[in-house]
């Protein structure tokens, strides 16, 4: 630990921990586990897991329509975690708040009914080098069908975006939309979503954010930045799997034609044709999840209690920490921003030459969960001198011992990968 | 742990045996695992009795995909085209004498992969695949 800079933590994350099953469970005997994989997957506290479970035992039943006493039980707790993740946001509307899978099949159900909707060929979709693949193929295989293009704005050498770039590419070209992450999974920059909004709106272009790695971390306001779509996971914010919210601007979503067709997204059905529901449920067809929609309500519940600021804080503290004790490590490279303020908690870096499944695999046999690979960023990787990078990704449980371990199994693999 | 990199898979993975391409050669094929971005260039010498005179890696990779293409490459020289169709998949995990995870079994192959496509056809390798996975 550094003793001339103390580290000021917002919360007791002892404590904290311990509302996590998985955290007390050791990786091996006498090796404590050392989850450093939050940016693939977060781990869930009990009240999420109990209270999914306790719908299962006590009240679950088909949603929306049923008139009786389990089926409204089910739909008030299934209706309620919307309006939660609407107030997490702070979205204007509960009509606004759409339930999917998770962020790739939020931007995907944008891309097919939005994108097929509205573009024209020739027209112009704006996203960046760092994006992950779910906010490329879906503008790609769109691509090949409408006839449109796909621009990326550059990053600089510091790892950030080019807004000198973005702003004469959006000057230059028929721009009808801009996609871009809010937060990186592999540089960990934090992107200027309203700066970019507003240049976005004035070009006259529309703006899609992927939100999968700044919800759980930050607050986020959608209104506030002005965003049109915003899209996050549930299972990256300590909810379970499959869940994931698409976020929309009301009047956007009115105009928009349903994607996937069936019961619940229906108001009338003949056998002539069918009328469309109201948002929400146009876009949302059949049976949902609903374990996982009340799941990620819970969810919402616990990090609303935790308070966001603070998630931030205790994540900024250990970001700056791990920053300085990993630069210091001779021949270890760490990608995007250097300096902790411009920077999520989430570092990408290569040690030696060492390969990513090589360090990912010794680091393991220390209880240390990393991640090794390109992260579904290949295009990014293009970019770096290596094929593939290895990751550590810290959250709200993580602690500083846990940076202090990471750096000490870094030295260890150095020793043993040297002959 | 210490199980994974035993001393002779270190050795084989930072000093691959039969490193640097062949050139003239009778085969030249690369093959990657574009999600790590593990790299392999096989070239081999084959004379007019298909017998596999040379053998020369190139590439980068991790560890166990650098050593058993080190390790497979020594084998195969003096050994017959067709000789070579019967290395199976089991065969290189014996080669390597550890314990492969599920994860790692792309990279553990890498090698065979890139022997066995440019000798005896990716359909070839394809049912290789597909056999061992229908198997677990």
């Amino acid at each position: 630990m550094a003793e001339n800079n103390p580290i000021v933590l917002p919360y007791d994350v002892a404590a904290v921990r311990a509302d996590f099953p998985i955290l007390q469970i050791e990786h091996s005997p006498g090796v404590p586990l050392v989850y450093l994989d939050n940016a693939a997957s977060s781990q869930r506290p009990a009240s999420v897991i109990d209270g999914m479970t306790t719908y299962y035992r006590t009240y679950h039943a088909n949603v929306h329509r049923g008139i009786h006493k389990l089926s409204e039980q089910a739909t008030e707790a299934y209706e309620e975690a919307r309006k939660k993740v609407r107030r997490f946001i702070n979205a204007g509307n509960k009509r606004e708040v759409i339930f999917t899978r998770g962020t790739t099949e939020a931007i995907n159900l944008v891309a097919q009914t939005w994108g097929r909707a509205n573009f024209q060929p020739g027209d112009v979709v704006l996203s960046t080098q760092m994006e992950h693949h779910a906010n490329i193929v879906p503008w790609q295989m769109l691509a090949a069908e409408k006839g449109i293009r796909v621009l990326y704005v550059p990053i600089t050498g510091d790892g950030l975006l080019d807004m000198t770039a973005f702003e004469r590419m959006l000057a230059n070209n028929p721009v009808k939309l801009v996609t871009v992450m809010h937060g990186s999974n592999v540089l960990g920059t934090i992107n200027p979503i309203r700066d970019i909004a507003d240049k976005a709106h004035a070009a006259g272009a529309l703006l899609l954010v992927d939100g999968a790695q700044s919800v759980p971390h930050m607050p986020v306001d959608v209104q506030a930045l002005d965003a049109d779509f915003y899209a996050f996971s549930g299972h990256k914010m300590v909810g379970p799997t499959g869940s994931g919210i698409l976020y929309g601007k009301r009047d956007i979503l009115e105009a928009m034609p349903p994607w996937i067709g069936g019961g619940d997204m229906i108001e009338r059905v003949t056998f002539d044709g069918s009328t469309w529901n109201e948002l929400p449920y146009k876009f949302e067809a059949g049976t949902p999840s609903i374990a996982e929609g009340i799941g990620l309500g819970l969810a919402v519940d616990y990090l609303s209690e935790l308070g966001m600021e603070r998630v931030h804080a205790h994540e900024q503290a250990l970001t700056a920490y791990a920053l300085e004790r990993l630069i210091e490590i001779p021949g270890l490279t760490l990608y995007g921003p250097q300096d902790a303020s411009q920077r999520g908690a989430v570092m990408a870096f290569s040690l030696d030459r060492i390969h990513p499944h090589d360090l990912a695999q010794v680091l393991d046999a220390e209880g240390i969960a990393v991640r090794a690979g390109h992260h579904c960023a290949q295009p990014l990787h293009s970019l770096f001198s290596v094929g593939a990078t290895t990751r550590a990704s810290f959250y709200l449980y993580n602690q500083p011992a846990e940076v202090d371990a990471l750096v000490e199994a870094l030295y260890n693999a150095k020793k043993r990968f040297t002959i | 742990m210490d199980d994974m990199y035993r001393e002779n898979i270190l050795d084989h993975g930072m000093n691959p045996r039969n490193k640097g391409v062949l050139d003239p050669a009778t085969i030249d094929y690369e093959v990657t695992n574009p999600l790590c971005g593990d790299r392999l260039r096989l070239t081999l010498r084959v004379d007019e009795n298909n017998v596999i005179t040379g053998v020369g890696w190139d590439g980068e990779g991790c560890a166990i995909s650098q050593a058993a293409a080190s390790m497979l490459g020594e084998e195969i020289i003096g050994m017959t085209v067709d000789e070579v169709k019967d290395i199976s998949r089991e065969h290189v995990f014996d080669l390597l004498g550890i314990p492969i995870s599920q994860n790692r079994v792309k990279c553990a192959l890498l090698g065979l992969k890139a022997l066995h496509v440019s000798l005896h056809g990716l359909d070839y390798w394809r049912k290789q695949e597909e056999a061992a996975e229908d198997d677990e």
